[in-house]
């Protein structure tokens, strides 16, 4: 363990996995140093990589047309597919971080699931099958479909690049961070690993390995989430009311983490952060990309619904870990950096910070080895997620901005995917120089940023193309433009950024979360554009919309977009 | 899964409106004609809209409920520490999920055979 160094971190880290020594000797965690093995959590993610390699090198086997690369030839299965969006989802910002976030502040933790899952319905009701039918690749080829190729590639993906950029930041200092605490790992080498990892998932297995990494990984997260959560039940006879009553003698606000908190004080705030949760949802690439690698629109739908289902009860199982974690971790010091008197803050001082929550209690309740198996599936969800993400950024290179406004369409095939993995290999570069110099930067309004953007920019230039006949290359182009630079600019200016990071005394933009400005603005400025629009072009693209729409009801036309 | 020949899928993305516009411009004007096709796409625009407003309702309630009315939530229900809003939580993640179970069952039935129907009357 010569490569450790960072003491703090270290100790941080070694105390972790000390914990049942530590239980067994009483809270001295000085003496039990020795115990601090974490080779289970690099055994085990070396093998999930080990894993993931083969089936990323028998991917890359199979993947030759540009449909294996972008969508895995469309061969994947609904119950497939809906793992894949369910892992893309459950990202360790969500394991994590909700977690994390009901152990601090109890039921608020509540409002942060619900906004996540509620999305999923508006995917399903308006979005998903008419997204497969019309389809082949990027949400790019739905909203471009019937108007002008070239602008509304680029303001797409100008949009997917965005959404991408901001999420991958934060899902790389989170890695380095997490890596360093569980791994012992510097932050540096952590960002490394997970961006040359995710090159060669992406570069070499395309869609397909992407996928799979993302499909084990969904299955070990919720294998390790159920046993954990099970655990905590089985400590409070699967009585949930005992368990809660447990959490709140422990918690230091007792039954106010019962009952909405300050979490989200002010009304607008609160449904700002909902519209941006649930419209975010429809408008990720890395999300909408997976409606393309099913065979059709009953696969597409039949994903959305199990993909709801396993992500609502992921969210029930990280509601339970939180309180689990209140109940059983909040009264023992050996879980705490004690102060002077063996003094600690329930809510601040946890080893490893309060994001370490599931990952503490998974040694209470499992012991050393499922700690090191938490950690592992830990580092496993960020590099499946970091991984679609990359996918999704470098089809929006490959496939929107080079093959159809760089060359017009005319370009072949090989020659494109090979662009994309190139692509590939240059967003993993420049995320790991992200990822290194955005260390010690606050990143946490990064994710909320992406959602933004998307609710913002892609959700309404994708929907307002596909539903509302009226749509015309300028409206659309237009409004993403002003949804995109809007969203964007209201998080500028708003608190996380203005005063937190730029240093200034008072945030321009009361609200930390824009959606519900930017986005009503959006579909304004399409609405409106497209009504002015007297142009040709836009005659020409109202009179395209009845093609778009049999197709996009129906399926007709759409055979053969894929291989089967 | 299927390693695919690159078929004809394989070939890079179809220049949609030439698509449209041109060569299918007849076929789609008898699939729109097609009452068929006017049945299904009413009745699914209409039941996924009354669906999308519930969730939203449902949705938008319980934070409107967090945003505006934070005691009643508070309120316990059950032995005495589970809160009504705790409840009401787990029940719009509930809701979501039958939601879309419900929607999912009426395509596979309804709208399905109705595509199908379109289709073996278009000859297809």
């Amino acid at each position: 363990m010569n490569r450790l160094k960072h003491p703090l971190v270290l100790g941080s880290a070694l105390a972790v996995l000390a914990v049942t020594a530590a239980l067994a000797a009483g809270p001295d965690i000085g003496a039990v140093t020795k115990a601090a093995t974490n080779w289970p959590a690099i055994g085990m993610f070396g093998f999930f990589v080990l894993l993931t390699l083969g089936i990323t090198y028998k991917a890359a086997k199979g993947t030759k047309s540009a449909a294996d690369f972008y969508a895995a030839g469309g061969g994947i299965s609904a119950g497939t597919n809906s793992l894949a969006i369910a892992g893309d989802y459950m990202s360790a910002a969500s394991f994590l971080g909700i977690s994390g976030l009901v152990y601090t502040s109890g039921f608020d933790g509540l409002i942060y699931s619900t906004g996540f899952l509620v999305g999923w319905p508006i995917v399903l009701f308006l979005i998903a099958e008419r997204l497969r039918n019309l389809g082949k690749f990027t949400f790019a080829d739905v909203a471009s479909f019937r108007l002008d190729q070239t602008s509304i590639r680029i303001i797409s993906a100008v949009g997917t690049l965005v959404v991408v950029a901001f999420y991958l930041i934060a899902q790389m200092v989170g890695a380095g961070k997490l890596i360093q605490l569980l791994f012992g790992l510097p932050y540096l080498y952590a960002v490394i690993i997970v961006g040359v990892l995710m090159i060669v998932y992406v570069a070499f297995g395309g869609m397909k390995a992407t996928t799979w990494v993302q499909v084990i990984k969904a299955c070990l997260l919720l294998g390790g989430a159920t046993f954990m959560a099970g655990a905590v039940l089985y400590k409070y006879g699967f009585n949930p009311e005992t368990l809660f009553a447990a959490a709140v003698a422990t918690h230091p606000k007792g039954d106010a983490i019962m009952a909405p908190g300050g979490l989200v004080s002010n009304p607008i705030e609160a449904i700002s952060l909902g519209v941006g949760l649930m419209f975010g949802t429809a408008g990720l690439p890395h999300i909408l990309m997976r409606f393309f690698t099913v065979s059709d629109a009953q696969a597409a739908r039949k994903s959305v619904f199990y993909a709801t289902g396993l992500i609502g009860y992921f969210y029930i199982l990280t509601f339970i870990i939180g309180f689990g974690g209140i109940a059983l971790l909040m009264s023992d010091p050996s879980y705490f950096k004690l102060g002077p008197a063996g003094a600690f803050d329930k809510l601040k001082d946890m080893v490893g910070g309060t994001n370490m929550v599931a990952v503490n209690l998974a040694n209470a309740v499992g012991g050393p080895y499922f700690l090191g198996f938490i950690s592992a599936v830990a580092f496993a969800t960020i590099l499946a997620v970091v991984a679609g993400l990359t996918l999704a950024g470098a089809s929006a290179v490959s496939h929107d901005l080079y093959a159809q406004v760089i060359a017009r369409g005319r370009v072949n095939e090989a020659a494109e995917v090979r662009l994309s993995k190139l692509a590939a290999v240059g967003i993993g570069i420049v995320a790991i120089y992200l990822g290194y110099v955005f260390e010690n930067q606050n990143v946490a309004f990064m994710v909320g940023l992406a959602f933004s953007v998307a609710a913002s920019c892609n959700f309404p230039v994708l929907t307002m193309s596909i539903l509302w006949k009226g749509t015309t290359t300028w409206g659309a182009l237009v409004g993403g433009l002003v949804g995109l630079i809007a969203a964007v600019g209201m998080v500028v200016l708003s608190k996380a950024v203005w005063v937190t990071t730029f240093g200034n005394p008072v945030a321009i933009f009361p609200y930390d979360n824009p959606a519900l400005f930017s986005m009503p603005l959006a579909f304004a400025t399409i609405w409106i554009v497209s009504k002015l629009d007297k142009s040709r072009r836009a005659e020409r693209e109202r009179a395209a919309f009845e093609a778009q729409f049999v197709r996009s009801e129906t399926g007709i036309g759409a055979d053969g977009a894929h291989a089967h | 899964m299927s390693t695919s020949t690159s078929g004809p899928g394989g070939r890079p993305v179809p220049a949609a409106p030439r698509l449209g516009g041109t060569v299918l411009g007849s076929a789609d004007d008898k699939v729109a004609r097609s009452p068929i096709f006017r049945q299904l796409v009413e009745e699914r625009t209409r039941f996924g809209w009354i669906l999308t407003g519930l969730m939203l309702a449902v949705y938008f309630g319980f934070i409107g409920l967090i945003a505006f009315d934070k005691s009643l939530l508070a309120v316990k229900i059950g032995s005495g520490t589970a809160s009504l809003g705790l409840l009401l939580g787990v029940l719009v993640i509930l809701f979501a999920f039958i939601l879309t179970g419900i929607y999912v069952q009426r395509a596979n039935g309804r709208y399905d055979d109705l595509t199908a129907a379109l289709k073996r009357d278009l000859g297809r």
